[in-house]
């Protein structure tokens, strides 16, 4: 069973640059997870697949199907809520 | 059960500035802060008016304050308050994992965007529906989208979006805008911009993503249809703000719009529950102010606590 986070950014975005502490975080903390940071400026397709049109957005995958969704602003402890899913 | 001479409800520029004045009367102090701190401000990219800072980012500020912040001691958790209650000698603070005690409250809860309050809504957020045109138009690139509201947040939206999106509608409830009449003028200027007056959204429809909304007629406006249906993309909505306040209604007197009854001085209705920032009383919500109301609300509330 894998499990992969994707979180979905642009550097121009402010909510975005004050999550990647608490993502850089979540990774230290469980590095048994996947996470994979896609800036939508280059990887608009990405954004596109999984309908994705506000960030930051997260999106959790469970085997590849998506189980979790969150848009914002998020602490470290509902990431981690999220993962559990 | 750990003690604080202060606790600060909310990490924005108000709490986090009431921090930094309660650590200078060198009495201890929590911040509990529900999502990341900063508040209202990390969206903004360009602040013109925070003094001695020229052009500077809402979060490489904030990041600054932070530091500042914890530099000189002060302590910040990322917890939601679920409840205020008084104690023998001060307060009980409950989050979702914790109850902590303190000497004197702030509450700096601030605001966020009020929603249209639609059941679709909420399915539809990130997906076609955003608060923001500064941080998500880049997505509706040749796309349609609708602005809803009629203040200078939804005139200024309409104008950003006019510049990236095919087509703008902007539509409100009334005949007339609340927003300023300059910028009124310069929306007709666009010639993508659409007014749709009189109506307000019933429902947002789409499969995966928003495909289209549901207007009727709002009944102030004569002699329009009795409702109407847009294809578009994207809908922002930009209807004002609304304070955080609600788990507080019990603790501290709030006046009709949910902010907390407080002069400038800070005081509320509870001893030792000071209120500062967005979420207070005010003409004026600025960076400035939210930062002065905390620097008076630790003034306060270290008083409070040593008496």
């Amino acid at each position: 069973m894998s499990v992969e986070l994707i979180d979905f950014y642009a550097d121009w975005c402010g909510p975005c640059q004050m999550m990647k502490p608490v993502v850089a975080e979540l990774e230290k903390v469980h590095p048994e997870i996947k996470v994979t940071s896609v800036n939508i400026d280059e990887e608009d397709e990405l954004a596109e697949k999984y309908g994705v049109s506000s960030i930051p957005c997260f999106v959790v995958l469970r085997d590849g199907k998506e189980v979790a969704r969150e848009v914002g602003v998020v602490p470290l402890k509902k990431l981690e809520k999220m993962l559990e899913k | 059960m750990k003690h604080y001479d202060v606790i600060v409800v909310g990490g924005g520029i108000a709490g986090m500035t009431a921090a930094i004045y309660v650590r200078r009367a060198n009495k201890t102090v929590l911040v509990l802060e529900g999502r990341t701190y900063g508040g209202q401000i990390i969206n903004t990219l360009n602040i013109e008016n925070w003094p001695g800072d020229m052009g500077v980012s809402g979060v490489d500020l904030v990041q600054k304050i932070y530091q500042q912040m914890t530099e000189l001691g002060a302590k910040m958790e990322f917890e939601t308050v679920t409840a205020v209650e008084r104690s023998d000698n001060g307060f009980m603070v409950k989050t979702e994992d914790e109850t902590y005690t303190a000497g004197a409250v702030i509450l700096a809860v601030g605001a966020e965007d009020k929603k249209l309050g639609l059941a679709s809504e909420e399915k539809f957020t990130g997906r076609g529906v955003s608060y923001c045109a500064t941080c998500d138009g880049a997505f509706y690139k040749g796309k349609k989208v609708a602005v809803i509201g009629g203040g200078n947040t939804a005139l200024y939206d309409a104008l950003y979006l006019a510049d990236i999106v095919e087509k703008v509608y902007l539509v409100h409830r009334r005949s007339e805008f609340r927003g300023d009449a300059v910028l009124v003028e310069r929306l007709c200027g666009k010639s993508n911009v659409e007014f749709v007056l009189g109506y307000v959204p019933e429902e947002i429809v789409g499969g995966k993503k928003v495909s289209g909304v549901r207007l009727v007629s709002s009944g102030k406006v004569a002699d329009v249809k009795d409702g109407m249906d847009l294809d578009i993309d994207g809908v922002f909505v930009a209807i004002g703000k609304l304070p955080m306040t609600g788990g507080f209604a019990g603790l501290v007197e709030l006046d009709t719009g949910g902010y907390i009854k407080a002069a400038e001085d800070c005081v509320t209705s509870c001893p030792g529950v000071f209120a500062a920032g967005d979420c207070r009383v005010k003409d004026m919500r600025q960076l400035v102010t939210a930062a002065a109301d905390g620097a008076v609300a630790a003034d306060k509330a270290v008083n409070y606590s040593n008496n």
